[in-house]
């Protein structure tokens, strides 16, 4: 489970995170949402050991993640960047074995252990018929899955992802989702997903968590949390909530932020 | 592990260093090489031996060695930078190195090991120094962005080299030596070049050789790095530091050579692929292979006077990049 405690963190003299706490149990996905700018790829980045903290605690089982140095602290953690721009050159294959680097010594020697964890993760995210091919010849769907790959051959209890659907189709975003939501509780993982989607979140996550300026405004469950009232003060922008018609979800539907505000 | 870009490299690096020592003003025929290579020179080919054992191994080998180190640090360069630009004369390195070798060999230096010995170390801080300085003024707060770096390495280079023609220029007696070495080439003749470079190559290249795996990493960015667990700043440090050590060995003895730093990782990544665990040693072996080459050329084309071996590796090295590249079918290998 990942906990996050009081994280405050500032770019120079702005402000980014603002005493964030919240907290991951395993085999759950938790949801942070909240409008650009609002400080989720930054917790994303803090709690990676990418940007450093001015105060707080990322706990996980008692260690504090901010603390380790770095090889320590990915076999914890694992993260699932934002759309990235790959080595074109490297194969599926190459790519998913680096994320065992946290076990491998400084030369990077693959024991036949380190290949089969590799495969099974290629396995789980359902591309071992990738594994010849070379990163730049994939589609953004199938980029996608490998960087997952990548992060699941850490074999981490925590998994991070930053914005991970944001450049995939209607299709992939659902089957990735559906992927992630199978991960945590298959593998009991504890799952923080940063997303733009909110329909995504509501479908799919757990929990939610509202970040707004850098604070936490709401978290709870998809029904606390996408609620007209916070979702509209949070975007600045008139919203609707209403069932999903043939999901066991919630549907947030926008309105034009010019539109007078309907009851 | 696939032994097929080894072997082919290796074969490549044998054949040139057969060439270096059988050809020059004077032919060795292969059978008299032999004999003087196996300790059983005849009375008819103790000429034949002198040379073999005084003037061409020697050269051979810092030819090779620097040639080495040349391919070796542009690879680790190319890795470090994520620029498909960098070699060792990008980020202002060798000019540094250069200066600093140039100041080590206007001081009126003894032609004893002890006073040739103060060249790679004068290189070596002139490189060091020169990175501290592009990685300064490059630097914003805690990263240090590619572009910057360039810039910065760009213009420190230029100082450097402006502060090293000036020298020339002032040249008197022993600086004659420091011009014929700027042109790249055989200013330095016997073993002890070659026994001092020799510690600085394989610290250096070393270094370079066991980061293959970080620098693959690297591959991915900075941040992603880190969240795959390296240690990034120091790693960078480390290989920054090595491919200097490198470079500056190059430099001390073989002035400045271009084109093989840069062309050859790149050559050895159309062929054998980016894994830079292979691909470091691999350009290391390729550039030893291709300077023995483009040294032998600058020998023999125009005979008995010697070219330098820069407008040689320029001359032959950028038309054969030229036709690489475009014979890479896939676009996509960097």
């Amino acid at each position: 489970m990942l906990r996050i405690e009081n994280l405050t963190v500032s770019y120079g003299p702005r402000r980014v995170l603002h005493s964030v706490s919240l907290d991951v149990q395993s085999g759950e996905v938790v949801a942070l949402i909240g409008p650009n700018g609002a400080g989720k790829s930054t917790l994303v980045r803090v709690a990676s050991g990418i940007v450093p903290a001015e105060v707080g605690i990322v706990r996980t089982n008692g260690d504090d993640l901010l603390t380790l140095p770095s090889m320590q602290r990915a076999r914890h953690l694992a993260v699932v960047p934002q759309a990235v721009s790959m080595p074109a050159a490297f194969t599926v294959w190459e790519t998913v074995l680096l994320g065992r680097t946290p076990y491998l010594n400084f030369l990077g020697q693959v024991s036949a252990a380190d290949e089969a964890i590799a495969c099974r993760a290629l396995a789980k995210v359902d591309a071992l018929e990738l594994a010849g091919r070379r990163v730049g010849e994939l589609s953004g769907g199938e980029q996608q899955r490998v960087l997952l790959a990548r992060a699941l051959a850490q074999a981490t209890p925590i998994l991070l992802l930053d914005e991970p659907t944001s450049n995939l189709d209607l299709h992939y975003q659902v089957s990735f989702m559906e992927t992630i939501q199978a991960l945590a509780r298959q593998d009991d993982l504890a799952v923080l997903i940063a997303l733009h989607d909110l329909n995504l979140a509501a479908r799919f996550a757990d929990r939610l968590v509202l970040l707004v300026d850098g604070e936490v405004k709401a978290s709870g469950t998809p029904q606390q949390v996408l609620t007209p009232e916070l979702i509209s003060v949070a975007y600045n922008l008139p919203v609707q909530v209403v069932p999903h018609p043939f999901e066991d979800a919630l549907l947030v539907l926008p309105a034009s932020p010019a539109s007078p505000r309907r009851r | 592990m696939r032994l097929r870009p080894y072997l082919l490299t290796l074969l490549f690096l044998l054949l040139a260093i057969s060439l270096s020592i059988a050809i020059g003003s004077v032919f060795i025929p292969p059978s008299d090489l032999w004999r003087v290579l196996t300790g059983r020179p005849a009375q008819a080919v103790a000429q034949a031996a002198i040379i073999v054992l005084t003037l061409r191994l020697p050269r051979t080998a810092l030819v090779a060695l620097t040639g080495a180190a040349l391919g070796g640090s542009g690879a680790a360069y190319q890795g470090v930078f994520r620029n498909p630009l960098a070699d060792p004369y990008l980020i202002g390195v060798a000019s540094g190195a250069g200066l600093g070798a140039v100041l080590a060999m206007s001081i009126q230096w003894p032609y004893t090991p002890a006073g040739l010995l103060a060249i790679p170390v004068a290189a070596f801080v002139g490189a060091l120094l020169t990175v501290a300085t592009v990685y300064l003024l490059a630097r914003v707060g805690k990263t240090v962005p590619t572009t910057n770096l360039i810039l910065a390495g760009v213009a420190v280079s230029a100082f450097a080299t402006g502060l090293t023609s000036s020298l020339m220029l002032r040249s008197t007696g022993e600086l004659r030596r420091a011009l014929a070495w700027l042109l790249g080439g055989a200013a330095f003749a016997g073993w002890d070049p070659v026994l001092i470079v020799l510690p600085f190559v394989l610290l250096g290249l070393g270094t370079l050789l066991l980061s293959g795996h970080a620098l693959n990493l690297l591959q991915f960015g900075d941040d992603q790095a880190a969240q795959m667990g390296l240690p990034v700043m120091r790693t960078k440090v480390i290989v920054l530091l090595a491919a200097s050590l490198t470079t500056a060995a190059a430099v001390a003895f073989s002035g400045i050579i271009g084109f093989i730093g840069l062309i050859l990782p790149h050559v050895m990544r159309m062929w054998f692929g980016p894994d830079y665990r292979r691909l470091l040693p691999l350009s290391a072996i390729g550039g030893a292979a291709a300077l023995l080459v483009a040294d032998v050329l600058a020998r023999a084309v125009m005979a008995p006077q010697e070219l330098p071996v820069g407008i040689i590796t320029a001359l032959f090295g950028v038309p054969f990049f030229l036709w690489v590249l475009r014979r890479a079918k896939n676009q996509g290998y960097w």
